[in-house]
């Protein structure tokens, strides 16, 4: 993974020493809120209902042993024994006090980490593939691109007030695991005739107005890549609407233009780009930043575990485990395990310090010390030989997070909602945790198949609603939480946003609706191969709607 | 109001005369682009200012032919929210390569400046930061990581 060197600690240093100096000003009143704000958010810090929240970026998910030791130390410290993993890979802390905000920092810079523009009107956190590095399907690994785009983009001053927030997202794979057409900047890693380069997708988004977004160029070289990038913010910066901050992002610039006339408003920009304005990063740097990134050395081992089979035939609940939370591995012998934060009965995303130190030391023990956060909100040891898995697994289980659920209907997207979030109308974490208990036997559940569940509490939609293949929103009836149903949203290469089916339901209706279209597909689906998505494709969302409206 | 420049509080020694009001005879003053343009253009009569203040939706490229001859362009940040003033910076001192005096104004806070002289600005019409100030927010940051209008290199080239 990436180190920092003298540089980048500086750098982070010299943020802990001027945030320590804002809050001080703020403190004193020498700063008022309103000025503080954006400053503030800049940093991670969010005012919400009951305290500030701290977001802290990972940068496209990767974690070291030792970072998520310090997140857990934060935790317990600072915070009320647990950090709550977000869709951008980051990871938040919910009751840390201002005051204490710049010992927090200075002691996630020891570790090469920092809270910087994980929120506010600028370039946020670079997402990618959290089997980036990993993924058999992977055409090479994403992530130096992200770290090159983590610090062109850190304090660009070009593009610090900006008109709303702006989040790219990177995927090399086919199979895209990154969502980036639902993202501001989307792109794909592509090789044409020998060179590396970028399909790039601007304006995707959800939120108020949720639009899959336009490609805007097949093919830019990785040399001119960072070019292009300018070229796009510059025209957002500069025509971007600021009269609405609901009509800010960058998907209402593409649509109320059209693409064409936004295609021609960027090629323009960057065919005005004059040689001594580009940014012309080295091969020296390209290559210096990807040998942060070689892959781990992993011994040769057969493709079969003679060891893991011999498990998997005495323990049927660990047999299922590896059938549902492994990924297929580069390396044969060799599988990414996805250590799953969404046991029953628990807050989506939220981990405790003592389960952090737990998949911190199985990382250092079995995992090549790599760890990384996903967007549906769990963790994942990337590189594991398939020998190791009992162990693994084992002392998983024993910590609560052994849950066999990955992309399985009880592994949802959630956002913080009204117990947290001062924007939210509704509750979404208790709703979330009422649906999973209907599907709380792991082979009832395993038997339903890969199936997306995504619940925001507001329509600003953290909790990616828009792309569930069932979608939740809760909205606000006249003081009552009301929940409204989506269908066929989807965040991948085939990126559909849901549609919302009739009227909302009372939050104790929701548990048996969306149980009734989950025994509908069950009844219509013609094999266990074809996943609920393929059958609502199939039959059209009007069944799936008479199911779920019908009185039990 | 101070007005910083080069590390040093100065006194300002122009006026901005706003759309509708006469133009003075003598003095340094400054008008809005689409003053300045009319003017040129032979629209208005009068006498030519050497000063131009863009406003955050106007188009800097327009400046492009008169740079030559204008020794101060001031843009204005009606709300320290606004970014657009930073690409009208970064147009004019990179693309165009203006060397006259590049001027922020309206609502410019201590913690922007750093932005501002990265993006190109000399100088800094602030709300309430002093010259300790600014050259404090000047000086917070000594590592950065992209090119942009001001001549700090980038750590990947002092890398290789």
């Amino acid at each position: 993974m990436y180190r920092y060197d003298q540089f980048d600690a500086r750098i982070v240093a010299e943020r802990v020493a001027q945030f320590r100096g804002q809050v001080a000003r703020r403190l004193s009143g020498e700063l008022l809120e309103d000025e503080f704000k954006p400053l503030r958010l800049q940093n991670g810090v969010y005012l919400q209902l009951h305290a500030y929240m701290l977001r802290i970026a990972i940068p496209y998910g990767q974690l070291s042993p030792v970072q998520l030791r310090r997140l857990a130390e934060v935790a317990r410290d600072y915070d009320r024994g647990f950090g709550h993993f977000t869709t951008r890979q980051n990871i938040q802390f919910n009751w840390v006090a201002l005051k204490d905000i710049p010992d927090v920092l200075e002691k996630l810079a020891e570790v090469e980490m920092h809270a910087i523009q994980t929120s506010g009107n600028c370039i946020r956190n670079t997402t990618t593939d959290h089997f980036a590095g990993a993924a058999q399907d992977e055409l090479l690994d994403p992530r130096p691109w992200c770290e090159i785009i983590r610090q062109w983009s850190t304090f660009h001053p070009e593009f610090a007030a900006l008109p709303r927030k702006f989040k790219i997202a990177v995927t090399a794979a086919e199979h895209d695991r990154a969502a980036i057409r639902v993202h501001d900047v989307g792109l794909h890693i592509l090789q044409k005739n020998g060179v590396t380069g970028f399909e790039v997708w601007v304006g995707g988004g959800q939120g108020r107005t949720p639009v899959i977004a336009t490609l805007v160029n097949p093919f830019v070289p990785e040399s001119e890549i960072l070019d292009y990038l300018e070229a796009v913010m510059r025209v957002y910066n500069r025509y971007g609407r600021r009269d609405n901050k609901y009509k800010a992002r960058i998907k209402i610039l593409v649509t109320e233009l059209g693409e064409a006339e936004y295609i021609r408003q960027v090629e323009e920009e960057y065919a005005a780009q004059r040689p001594h304005e580009k940014i012309a990063l080295t091969a020296d740097e390209i290559a210096r930043i990807h040998a942060y990134f070689a892959p781990p050395k992993l011994a040769a081992k057969p493709a079969v575990s003679e060891r893991l089979e011999a498990a998997k035939a005495a323990d049927p609940a660990f047999a299922r485990w590896t059938r549902v939370n492994l990924h297929p591995h580069k390396a044969p012998g060799y599988a990414s395990v996805t250590v799953s934060l969404k046991p029953q009965g628990v807050a989506p995303g939220d981990a405790t310090d003592t389960q952090m130190e737990l998949v911190a030391d199985l990382a250092e023990k079995y995992g090549h010390g790599d760890i990384r956060v996903s967007h549906a909100q769990n963790l994942i040891l990337p590189h594991v030989a398939l020998d190791d898995l009992p162990e693994i697994y084992a002392a998983l289980d024993a910590a609560g997070l052994g849950t066999a659920n990955e992309s399985r209907i009880t592994d949802m997207i959630v956002c913080p909602g009204l117990d947290y979030c001062n924007l939210a109308n509704a509750r979404s974490i208790p709703v979330s945790l009422e649906v999973s208990k209907l599907f709380a036997d792991p082979a009832y559940e395993e038997d339903i198949g890969r199936l997306h569940i995504n619940v925001s509490g507001c329509i600003n939609a953290c909790g990616h609603h828009h792309v569930g293949h069932i979608g939740i929103l809760g909205v606000d009836k006249k003081g009552e939480e009301f929940y409204q149903i989506l269908l066929g949203g989807r965040a991948d290469e085939k990126a559909a946003l849901g549609n919302i089916v009739g009227p909302g339901l009372k939050a104790e209706e929701v548990p048996g609706a969306i149980h009734r279209v989950v025994e509908f597909y069950r009844a219509q689906r013609t094999s266990r191969d074809e996943k609920f998505i393929d059958t609502l494709e199939r039959l059209g969302h009007q069944p799936f709607q008479e199911a779920l409206y019908a009185a039990d | 109001m101070p007005l910083i420049k080069n590390g040093a509080e100065i006194a300002n020694e122009w006026t901005f005369v706003a759309n509708g009001e006469a133009l003075p005879e003598t003095g340094k003053f400054s008008v809005s682009l689409g003053r300045f343009l009319a003017l040129k253009q032979g629209q208005e009569n009068g006498p030519l200012p050497d000063g131009v203040r863009l406003a955050p939706a106007d188009k800097a490229e327009d400046l492009e032919p008169y740079l030559g001859e204008l020794s101060l362009i001031e843009v204005d940040f009606p709300r320290y929210t606004d970014g657009r003033g930073y690409s009208h910076a970064q147009l004019l001192r990179r693309r165009y390569q203006y060397d006259g005096e590049l001027r922020a104004v309206g609502h410019v806070l201590r913690d922007q400046i750093f932005y501002m002289h990265r993006s190109g600005f000399d100088a800094y019409e602030t709300r309430r930061a002093g010259l300790s100030e600014v050259v404090e927010a000047l000086n917070e940051y000594s590592v950065v990581y992209q090119p942009a209008a001001d001549p700090s290199v980038p750590a990947f080239r002092r890398r290789s």
